[in-house]
């Protein structure tokens, strides 16, 4: 029996959670479809310092077991399952996580995004094997050992610092002469010690048949190739948004959901999005809930005038 | 029974290497969050797959001699054992049906 719903939530980060919140606080009895990769990105790090409200900082999965329960206690009801097919076609909308299926008067997609991968020869080969996308995950394994991080935004900075937990040496290879992180976390990251810095460098390939031995670079001013050995190799050079569930559906734009701003419409009556999914600008967890809140309320407006006119 | 529970560097011979049956190895951490999300679906692959597949638990901070000879270097790593030999490799949290289509082409039946 299929199950009809007046709001589903799909993805289950600060943008879901707080669209949760704010949708159980009207009433609407929302059904969050947490995903895979639960919680958003913030279960992959360790201290969020600038998540506003607490002073001291507190751990991503912290914040984000808050964010669940808050939402649970007014009355929304989370699943674990991973959504695999949509149908936006007409209202009220098809949502499928393998044989389950439900309809809704309104979704909301907080699908958030994902590491993007550099797609060069040996990254597929040796992922798991020495090539990884997060350093919280897989630092672990590379207690010292030589590490590449490749990056330079906020992701590449943290990761790389986060590493010299573990590792005795991290090398940032950077494609540009400057970063593009936020003053104090490439101040942090250039004052380690452990730290040093490859410029204007890309990696072409990742070198090694069960493991990662090293990588093979590219000076892109000098136009001039070396080879250094490593032990593992970590991804921090942006993340795509994870909207393959609604390609032909919805309009995206480079991949992210296209939204009417300041509201959180899509090109779909009742299907709004919120967060990393749709954000290319912020992508941060508090500009993430702040747009949560907004989905929520626009969904509440949009069923209230359903009623009005029906 | 199809969830033989935990294996560990000392019976991972006798359990996993030497098992007729093909054995999908699940290596993980209390502290890996992707973990606990992959362990459920595989209990479900276990009770899906009935007496042609085998799955067992390995914790790497308990184990690292099979960790090492593996080089597992990234948790979740699913390995499939299949006549004493790795078959087949899943790294990361992935859904069901991504773990069964690199699994279940080494299966009988």
């Amino acid at each position: 029996m299929t199950e009809m719903r007046s709001v589903i939530v799909i993805g289950s980060g600060p943008a879901g959670f707080t669209a949760a919140l704010y949708a159980a606080r009207a009433n609407l009895a929302p059904l969050v479809l947490k995903g895979l990769e639960a919680g958003g990105q913030l279960m992959l790090t360790t201290d969020v310092e600038n998540y506003p409200g607490f002073a001291d900082g507190i751990l991503g999965p912290e914040l984000m077991e808050q964010m669940e329960k808050q939402s649970e206690r007014f009355g929304a009801q989370i699943l674990p399952v991973h959504v695999t097919r949509v149908d936006l076609s007409s209202r009220p909308f098809g949502v499928w996580a393998g044989d389950q299926e439900w309809r809704t008067e309104t979704l909301i997609i907080s699908t958030g995004a994902s590491a993007k991968w550099l797609g060069i020869p040996g990254e597929e080969k040796l992922r798991g094997r020495g090539v990884s996308a997060c350093a919280t995950c897989d630092g672990f394994f590379f207690r010292d050992r030589e590490l590449v991080v490749v990056g330079g935004g906020d992701t590449a900075m943290e990761e790389a610092t986060f590493l010299t937990k573990f590792a005795s040496k991290v090398t940032i290879v950077h494609r540009r002469d400057e970063f593009r992180a936020s003053p104090i976390m490439v101040d942090r990251a250039l004052a380690n010690p452990k730290i040093e810095v490859i410029w204007d460098t890309v990696v072409e390939e990742i070198l090694g048949d069960d493991a990662v031995t090293g990588v093979r670079l590219r000076n892109i001013k000098a136009d001039e190739g070396h080879e250094l050995r490593t032990d593992g190799v970590f991804m921090a050079i942006g993340h795509t948004p994870n909207t393959a569930l609604f390609e032909g559906q919805l309009q995206l734009q480079d991949g992210y959901a296209v939204v009417q701003e300041p509201r959180t419409f899509t090109s779909v009556e009742g299907v709004f999005a919120a967060g990393d999914v749709t954000d290319t600008i912020y992508r941060q967890a508090v500009t993430a809930a702040g747009q949560g809140c907004k989905a929520a309320i626009d969904a509440e407006r949009f069923l209230e005038q359903q009623a009005h006119t029906s | 029974m199809a969830n033989i529970g935990s294996v560990n560097d000392t019976d991972f011979r006798s359990t996993v290497l030497e098992s007729d049956t093909p054995v999908l190895v699940d290596f993980w951490a209390e502290w890996c969050v992707p973990c606990h999300m992959v362990s459920p679906v595989v209990e479900e692959i276990a009770r899906e797959m009935g007496e042609t597949l085998k799955v067992a638990k390995l914790n790497i901070d308990d184990n690292p001699d099979a960790t090492r000879t593996y080089g597992v270097m990234s948790i979740p790593s699913l390995i499939l054992f299949k006549g004493g030999k790795e078959v087949a490799r899943v790294v990361g949290a992935k859904p069901k049906d991504a773990i069964l289509r690199d699994v279940q082409p080494h299966l009988a039946g």
